[in-house]
């Protein structure tokens, strides 16, 4: 075997190491993503893209939004350790319930079941444990990368693939006393995990009626 | 055609319902009973036909005729049990029975004719032993089904057999009122065309009988010229595929009786499968050395393998108490009875493997026995006025209810809806201008307008802008679990919005629009 190891070329080793590299690195297709609801483009242009983390901050309907068009779609998706998360809000986006997975109190085995959830839903929303090193974030990076499944943390997150900030979120409807909440504009911030620069802002408008 | 070989006994039990519902109320025959269907009497016995009550009467018309009467409710599934034992005395004489519908069943005379040296001495010999053991019974012998039922149902108590000859079978029903055939869509009609008795029916022509009345008419064609045949699956005698665990000694550790019940859950869905059935709904009655039971329903959304079962009783050991949790007692024997079986034709795999939803069903099902029963669930929508009520967790491996969410709710907010819904409502505190706490009077108004609110120790927050109060009451008829308080609106300085909810002048928030 030796031998035939030291037939190979360096050109040939470098070109094998190569399609290593680009075949672990996160690919850049806009097909390798989950599809968006027409509103959420101006958010996030291509799509959330498979395999990798987005951390959320700020807005739990972003993370309803993000999901929903994957989910009206035939996606599997996945809640974890978020109780509190408004079922009646997940289906007015249009989230399919039937297909929706919702695992509570994952304890001291957060890292295992978000590693099973991930094998086969695509889409995951989890609110991350107290403590999380890096080590273990890289670990579940790569499964998510093989898994091709996409987790959508609500919080902060070691190196995530975006950062989706809330800056400031107003509401129409409400009076002094009467009327009631309608129309909902944010204002979201969306910065590149690697990339250094300023974050990208775009202003989002939800308009009532479609949450329904 | 062969006449004879297509000869049928059929053993009609007179007033089955009621001789089923008096061996399951453990009654004397002195009584005079009735059976009540929806309201009107469904089956009585000798005695109460005897003082005027019919079938189709109405309960209370019933009880006037005849006011000893006893009135107990129509039990089909029990009226159909009760049968099993029936059919099981005729199979002690003659193979292959059919049933017809509780109190009636049929069986090939062919086989009995010549076991028995003749279709009269078959026919004593199954009323005989019928006699001794259930019921009187009555036999009736013809060319079809269709004949010898009606043969059956024409005999006296004094003549408890009739036996239409070979190849008069037809003539013998020909007489026979229009309204034999039981069809209430087809007997109206054919009374309207002039068609009276059965004979006349016969007569016409079968492909014009087909094409006039398609598959029913050709049924009742077939049944009405005495060419109808035997058909259906024969009762098969029930096996038994429950599995039963006895330990000795009594094991108390969660992962040793798993281990012991494995073999004898691989061996029932072994024998299920045999008999080509899968398990969709199994009881586990698990009982422990103390003498204390305890038993649990378990159903599948597909069906069970032997792991699945398995993870039942594991689950059943730990109850609620989550993966480290094991039984109270040390457990003495432990019974697993399928409820509900199935064809596993409905339940094979595709030609292609299994599907995605197939691989996301079992990496679950691990996942839940791994985290413990109820970790892992599907959530749907329930009822209820208040929020946290309307979310419906169903652990993951039991069947879903049917969700009610298109009917409307009195006291539901108007969309959008809270994407955060607190499990455990959040206290608050809610102030006016100077200080004083807000409340809602009994006439639904409030004393003052918010103007800050507070969280737990959390610093003030300033109202921007809100509405309220919407009242919401829920079972105010029962002083045990009625609530009743106002909902609110509000905005805070941030721009957060959020429901807050006002009950016994105390604060708190229901949700927040996030």
């Amino acid at each position: 075997m030796n031998s035939v190891a030291a037939v190979e070329s360096p050109a040939s080793v470098r070109q094998a190491l190569q399609a290593r590299i680009s075949s672990m690195q996160s690919t850049r297709l806009d097909d390798d993503a989950f599809p968006l609801l027409p509103m959420m483009r101006g958010v996030l242009g291509r799509g959330l893209r498979r395999g990798t983390v987005y951390s959320l901050t700020g807005a739990t309907s972003l993370a309803l939004a993000l999901v929903a068009a994957a989910s009206q779609q035939g996606e599997w998706c996945g809640v974890l350790d978020v109780p509190d998360l408004g079922l009646e809000a997940a289906a007015g986006w249009g989230i399919d319930l039937d297909r929706l997975v919702w695992v509570s109190d994952p304890g001291e085995r957060w890292m295992s079941t978000v590693g099973a959830m991930a094998d086969v839903l695509g889409l995951v929303i989890a609110r991350p444990p107290t403590r999380i090193s890096a080590s273990e974030s890289s670990r579940l990076s790569a499964r998510l990368r093989q898994a091709r499944s996409t987790m959508l943390v609500l919080g902060d997150w070691p190196q995530p693939e975006s950062e989706i900030r809330v800056v400031s979120s107003s509401w129409t409807g409400l009076g002094d006393g009467h009327g009631h909440l309608a129309d909902r504009r944010l204002d979201v911030e969306v910065r590149q995990g690697q990339r250094a620069g300023a974050p990208r802002r775009s202003e989002l408008r939800i308009p009532a009626g479609t949450i329904r | 055609m062969n006449v004879s070989s297509s000869r049928v006994i059929v053993v009609w039990v007179p007033d089955w319902p009621i001789v089923a519902a008096r061996r399951n109320l453990e009654l004397t025959d002195e009584l005079p009973i009735a059976l009540i269907d929806r309201g009107t009497v469904f089956a009585c016995s000798s005695l109460a036909r005897a003082a005027g009550v019919r079938r189709g009467l109405a309960v209370r018309e019933a009880q006037l005729r005849c006011p000893e009467l006893l009135v107990a409710p129509y039990d089909a599934q029990a009226d159909a049990r009760a049968f099993e034992h029936v059919v099981t005395v005729i199979e002690e004489l003659v193979p292959g029975v059919r049933i017809l519908r509780p109190g009636l069943c049929a069986i090939r005379a062919r086989g009995p004719a010549r076991f028995y040296g003749g279709e009269q001495q078959a026919a004593s010999t199954i009323r005989q032993a019928l006699t001794e053991s259930v019921a009187s019974a009555r036999v009736g012998i013809a060319d079809s089904p269709f004949g010898a039922e009606q043969a059956a149902l024409r005999t006296q108590e004094s003549a408890p057999v009739r036996i239409i000859d070979p190849g008069t079978t037809q003539s013998f029903l020909a007489p026979l009122p229009i309204s034999t055939l039981d069809d209430a869509a087809l007997v109206p009609v054919l009374r309207r065309l002039g068609l009276h008795v059965l004979g006349d029916f016969a007569a016409l022509d079968r492909t014009a009988v087909g094409v006039r009345f398609a598959e029913a008419g050709l049924r009742a064609h077939a049944r009405a010229s005495a060419t109808d045949r035997l058909s259906g699956a024969e009762h098969a005698p029930e096996a038994d595929f429950g599995a039963d665990v006895a330990f000795e000694p009594a094991l108390d550790r969660v992962d040793q009786i798993a281990f012991g019940v494995r073999a004898e859950a691989e061996s029932m869905i072994a024998r299920l499968a045999h008999a080509g059935l899968v398990c969709t709904a199994l009881r586990i009655t698990v009982t422990s050395e103390s003498g204390d039971h305890s038993e649990r329903s378990w159903s599948h959304p597909h069906h069970f393998s032997a792991a699945d079962v398995v993870d039942r009783v594991r689950w059943q050991l730990q109850g609620s108490g989550g993966a480290a949790a094991g039984p109270s007692a040390p457990v003495e024997r432990i019974e697993i009875a399928p409820s509900r079986v199935d064809a596993s034709t409905n339940h094979e795999a595709g030609l292609w493997g299994t599907s995605l939803d197939e691989r996301v069903h079992h990496a679950l099902a691990r996942l839940s026995s791994l985290l413990g029963h109820g970790a892992v669930s599907t959530p749907s929508l329930g009822g209820g006025r208040f929020l946290a009520e309307r979310r419906v967790l169903v652990p993951w491996g039991d069947e879903s209810p049917k969700t009610q969410r298109a009917l409307p709710w009195p006291g539901s907010i108007p969309p959008p809806a809270p994407a955060t819904v607190f499990s455990q409502p959040r206290p608050a505190e809610v102030r006016g201008a100077l200080g004083e706490p807000v409340d809602v009077d009994a006439r639904g108004t409030t004393n003052t307008a918010p103007v800050w609110m507070a969280f737990d120790q959390a610093p003030p927050l300033t109202i921007s802008a809100w509405a309220g109060p919407w009242p919401v009451h829920q079972r105010w008829w029962d002083a045990d679990t009625r609530r009743s308080a106002a909902r609110f609106q509000m905005i805070d300085s941030t721009g957060m919005a959020w429901l807050l909810i006002l009950e016994d002048h105390a604060w708190a928030a229901e949700a927040r629009y996030d």
